[in-house]
């Protein structure tokens, strides 16, 4: 298995606030990965950190390393790497426009303004989001329109018409029903044959039922973030290594 | 220490499994005691007896599933109530070897054979220490006593080697004998194949502490009818 982002030796301050403290660990190519953790964790700000999300908060600064395959992600344009990866968020978020322009949205801002071109993209990434059938006869009508289910899988259409390599998703089905949950997962799993995934949940049977790996994360007595343990997702959840992550999987935190 | 209302449910099927154990201890104790007193009263009590034992691994059975499908236990906790599916299926079985001795009671009532009754009493003894001790090991989380406690299965084999020759010793003197003294043999089979069921107690303590499905001390030299040197 190859490793896709590697992260070694990671720091961040929110001024003088340690948020996240000596976090090293290698995303599995073609894999999901889930992020898990208390509040306070810092698994989303970590998760925000590998497409420079961070770098809008001027208070923030970093030391350590993350490289996206052998690439330094502070040496790349921010515009640049969020094409390489890209994100979905906990609330949908589309922008107040036709479902087309939503997804189109992204190629025609990398410079792609061929209306063939751009329909084929959108016709893609609509397939590979699982929504084309829905939404084929109204692509006109406003993202907004549809259903949160539909729209969080507009949103990951829109993030799969630049063709990244990797997908960050923010706790991506915490504000949806459970039938659009499990709608969001099946394509998760779809999605890990062609990208590679790295998702932050809440939800701990989500990242038992729906990814390969699994960071647990806990938060230090000074309240500073630290990875606890890695490992292949069946494995912390039966049988994790470490007592912490064995109490917060089992409910028997603090 | 939170979930408490999980915690409950959980020492509350422990609770459960337990009585369980001593529903099956006393029902080999009686079914035993019934054969060497030929008290077909007491053999017919141990035969009705099982249905309360089928009953309560049922009801403990179920109060497992339903834990699982609300609790969504993770890790150890899982592998406790997975284990404990386990265990109450192994402590039934062993109910049925005491309803198959107490059937030996009804069958051997006006048989006038004597029966090795002092090997099959040491027999009960051994199993049933073994078996008290496997469900505490198992509720008490005890690998160290769980991983021991198949070693005494050795002499529980060499009295069911005992109680075999016994048996032969009767059908070569009296052949008139061969259907009763069979029914001694069977005695025998069911007491030590109850010991081997306490085994597969102690793989799941170990399960439940070390995640590990492991066997304990497999026996080279027993043939498919659990018999040594025959």
């Amino acid at each position: 298995m190859n490793t896709k982002i590697s992260v070694s030796n990671f720091n961040l301050h929110y001024g003088s606030f340690q948020a996240l403290r000596d976090v090293s660990v290698e995303i599995p190519e073609n894999q999901i990965t889930a992020m898990i953790g208390p509040s306070g964790c810092g698994k989303s700000t970590f998760l925000r950190s590998f497409n420079r999300m961070n770098d809008l908060i001027t208070s923030v600064s970093i030391s350590g390393t993350i490289l996206l395959e052998n690439e330094n992600i502070l040496e790349l344009h921010p515009v640049e790497l969020r094409k390489k990866i890209g994100m979905v968020f906990q609330r949908p978020n589309p922008f107040p426009k036709s479902i087309f322009d939503n997804v189109a949205y992204g190629p025609k801002a990398h410079g792609i303004h061929d209306k063939h071109e751009l329909e084929e993209i959108v016709e893609k990434s609509l397939k590979d989001a699982f929504l084309w059938d829905e939404v084929k006869d109204s692509l006109n009508q406003s993202g907004l329109s549809l259903s949160g289910g539909q729209q969080q899988r507009l949103c990951i259409a829109r993030t799969l018409a630049v063709e990244p390599d990797v997908i960050l998703m923010d706790e991506p089905a915490s504000a949806l029903d459970p039938i659009a949950t499990l709608r969001i997962e099946d394509l998760i799993q779809e999605l890990k044959r062609k990208y590679t995934i790295v998702i932050v949940t809440h939800n701990m049977q989500q990242a038992a039922r729906s990814s390969d790996f699994t960071a647990f994360f806990h938060i230090h007595e000074d309240r500073a973030g630290y990875l606890v343990e890695f490992d292949e997702t069946q494995k912390i959840f039966t049988t994790p290594k470490n007592k912490i992550t064995e109490d917060y999987i089992t409910g028997r935190f603090g | 220490m939170t979930r408490n209302l999980f915690t409950r449910k959980l020492s509350s099927i422990q609770d459960e499994v337990l009585l369980l154990g001593s529903m099956v201890e006393n029902a080999i104790i009686n079914a035993v005691n019934s054969l060497k007193n030929r008290d077909v009263k007491l053999a017919k009590n141990v035969y009705e007896e099982d249905q309360n034992i089928n009953g309560k691994r049922f009801a403990i059975e179920n109060a497992i599933l339903i834990t699982i499908a609300t609790q969504n236990p993770m890790a150890k906790d899982l592998r406790q109530l997975a284990a404990m599916l386990d265990v109450i299926s192994e402590l039934e079985r062993m109910g049925d070897y005491a309803k198959g001795i107490a059937k030996v009671t009804l069958r051997l009532e006006s048989a006038n054979i004597k029966l090795p009754i002092t090997e099959i009493e040491t027999m009960v003894e051994l199993a049933i220490k073994m078996l008290h001790k496997a469900l505490t090991a198992f509720i008490e989380d005890d690998t160290q006593t769980a991983s021991k406690i198949p070693y005494e299965d050795d002499m529980v084999d060499q009295l069911y080697n005992d109680v075999y020759h016994h048996a032969v010793d009767i059908m070569m003197a009296n052949p008139q004998h061969v259907d009763d003294a069979n029914l001694i043999i069977w005695v025998g089979h069911n007491l030590e194949r109850l010991a081997d069921r306490v085994t597969n107690i102690c793989e799941r303590t170990i399960f439940v502490s070390t995640g590990e499905l492991m066997e304990l001390e497999v026996d080279e030299d027993e043939d498919e009818f659990g018999l040594e040197e025959v």
